[in-house]
């Protein structure tokens, strides 16, 4: 059974449509990743989750019980928010206290489990000190113990990481995963940071304008895209996507190799005029287009390990594995089984 | 080449420096001019025994400061003042954040509810005070007809005429007066707690009542205190409302040190004498405003 359900949920605000019909199924112990661009609604659906937006329609089920018109108390969830929104006025114990005092856990036990959650997150040391006194990544940990103290059942992040500085979010990304491996929790984590939702995610739920496009283990929404926008938004850089009269054609950046890079078999063959070359240490990126789609443009990224040397403003042969290559409807670009190449 | 740089422009009028004094004086000569010219000559004043009919500084020590504290109605002044002003704005910070609550709400018609708050602090003093002299009137009140018509009381109420009823109208539309700027100050300080926190504290489950005792008043606090600072600074100071309502009657009930400072000093040319009474609350309004801002500033936790 499903521990947490929605089903057909709906948002909308006057006549903004937020969340337009969406059903998730995760599992206990799941890491479930909401990832979309900014407006897509992947905040306004973790809020329904959470119980501080009530949806428009639809049902939301934890451990098979209909919570949709709960307020947020009786759900046994706890968020963890982009600002980390810590009381302020509040030492880091009180803090971390709050949520057990307003469900009246007696002082003894209260002080028990604020001690169990800050020795889980590393901040014993810190207990007597103010929000303000504190670092971000600091502030993230009081956070993170503030909502994991009344062992809630589901685990909501908006955007947790966001606002650390780009060294400290990679630590603090595995440490995240680390903790919630070892506590064991679903969560559900919104965030718009594709390398996030691929690192961290058991399962990425692709969101655009309120629907989920996809959603699938990372290698799943990353090698079979469920159509373009997923192609695109996933992966940096982009599928390249090539419009034929039938139909849509791609392939990933890395996997359009130079003619003879690569030893395989069944391999189709392109002529890449090569506009300018980025070199960027780890590797390279090409820019340009193929014969036959002089207006799309084409990014390669070749490894630095491939050394064949490829001048500037000039036609090269490349090819790729037809395994690696995609199709999608041309109307409504939802992915189609493979298909012959026209132009 | 040009030979025109920032340091030496071409007119004097170029000049940051002359502008800057030129820009600023009109505000430098109206404060000299209303505020510390008559400051300074109060103070002078005080030292002396100048009545009206005898305008010559002859200065007296502290005598006029001995006689003006010697004075019984004086006495009764500074209790009515400490009372009138702890008393109203006790009312005022309950009241203002009861409002700011409403103001931060979403409905309709909100406009007009914020119009109608708003109203008592944008209507000109006097004139408001001249509406609630009517409205208090011994014998045209129309409160007192409302209360005659339910059946509460026979004949009138003589709100302004008896001394404890006197008092209370006078808080009572103080309070009216003044809730408004409170309620807008309380109100920016509700807006500057993010929602994220509100948010937070629903999910932590938090009832009504310790989401207010545990999260908005001591979030608030120091913004009530400012808030609280301009109340007891426009009360204290402030003799519009009585003046107009009571004059200080009945047997000096509603006397207020600004009121009683302006009967010795204006009405009853005693110029010295006044200008003592109403030095008197300055130090003390100084040192309110330090101990306040202090206070605001080390709660301020954000």
């Amino acid at each position: 059974m499903a521990l947490l359900e929605v089903r057909g949920l709906r948002k909308e605000f006057g006549d903004v449509v937020a969340v337009d019909g969406v059903d998730i199924k995760s599992e206990e112990g799941e890491f479930l990743v909401l990832l979309g661009p900014s407006g897509c609604g992947k905040t306004t659906l973790l809020r329904m989750i959470a119980g501080l937006e009530h949806p428009t329609d639809g049902q939301i089920l934890l451990g098979g019980e209909d919570v949709t018109d709960l307020p947020p108390r009786a759900r046994r969830i706890a968020m963890v928010f982009q600002s980390y929104a810590l009381y302020p006025h509040m030492t880091v114990a009180r803090n971390i206290a709050f949520p057990l005092k307003a469900q009246g856990v007696e002082p003894e036990k209260r002080d028990e489990k604020v001690k169990w959650a800050a020795e889980l997150f590393g901040i014993e040391h810190l207990l007597n000190r103010r929000p303000r006194q504190l670092s971000g990544g600091e502030r993230q940990r009081v956070a993170l113990a503030r909502a994991i103290v009344r062992e809630p059942s589901v685990f909501l992040l908006d955007e947790p990481l966001s606002n650390l500085d780009a060294k400290l979010r990679a630590a603090a990304r595995d440490d995240l995963l680390g903790f919630q491996r070892q506590i064991g929790i679903t969560t559900v984590y919104v965030t718009h940071d594709q390398v996030e939702a691929m690192g961290m995610g058991d399962r990425i739920a692709v969101m655009e304008k309120g629907r989920v496009r996809q959603i699938g283990t990372p290698e799943e929404v990353y090698h079979h895209p469920a159509d373009t926008f997923v192609a695109q938004f996933i992966g940096s850089p982009p599928m390249n996507l090539f419009q034929t009269k039938d139909h849509v054609f791609g392939f990933r950046p890395e996997t359009f190799l130079p003619d003879g890079v690569a030893e395989q078999d069944d391999r189709v063959p392109f002529d890449f005029f090569v506009n300018r070359v980025e070199y960027l240490g780890s590797e390279r990126y090409l820019y340009g287009h193929i014969n036959g789609f002089e207006d799309t443009k084409v990014i390669a990224m070749l490894p630095a390990t491939v050394r064949v040397p490829l001048e500037e403003q000039k036609m090269h042969k490349f090819t790729v594995a037809s395994a690696d290559l995609r199709f999608f409807d041309k109307e409504t670009g939802l992915k189609i089984p493979p298909q012959p190449i026209t132009s | 080449m040009t030979t025109r740089t920032a340091k030496t422009p071409r007119y004097w009028a170029d000049s940051p420096r002359f502008l800057a004094g030129l820009f600023m004086s009109p505000t430098i000569i109206y404060i000299v001019a209303l505020v510390g010219f008559p400051f300074v000559l109060a103070i002078i004043y005080s030292f002396t025994d100048i009545t009206t009919g005898n305008p010559e500084l002859e200065f007296v020590g502290l005598d006029t400061f001995r006689i003006v504290f010697n004075d019984p109605v004086f006495r009764r002044s500074l209790g009515n003042t400490f009372w009138f002003a702890v008393i109203s704005n006790l009312l005022v910070v309950i009241l203002a954040t009861g409002l700011a609550e409403l103001l931060t709400k979403d409905f309709r018609g909100k406009w007009l509810v914020r119009f109608l708050v708003l109203l008592p602090w944008v209507a000109p003093v006097s004139l408001a005070t001249v509406t609630w002299l009517w409205t208090l009137d011994s014998v045209f009140s129309p409160i007192d007809w409302l209360l005659r018509q339910v059946g509460l009381i026979e004949g009138n109420m003589y709100w302004l005429g008896r001394p404890t009823l006197a008092f209370i109208s006078v808080v009572a539309v103080q309070v009216w007066r003044i809730a408004p700027l409170a309620a807008v100050i309380v109100m920016a300080g509700m807006m500057a707690i993010p929602k994220d926190v509100h948010d937070a504290v629903e999910v932590d489950g938090a009832g009504p009542w310790r989401r207010l005792f545990e999260i908005n008043i001591p979030l608030l606090a120091p913004i009530i205190a400012v808030a609280v600072l301009f109340g007891v600074i426009l009360t204290m100071s402030d003799m519009s409302v009585i003046y107009v309502l009571t004059r200080g009657g009945p047997t000096n009930r509603t006397q207020v040190l600004p009121t009683w400072a302006f009967f010795k000093g204006i009405e009853g040319g005693a110029l010295g004498q006044g200008a003592a009474v109403a030095l008197f609350l300055f130090p003390v309004l100084v040192a309110l405003t330090a101990i306040v801002l202090r206070l605001a500033r080390r709660r301020e936790v954000l």
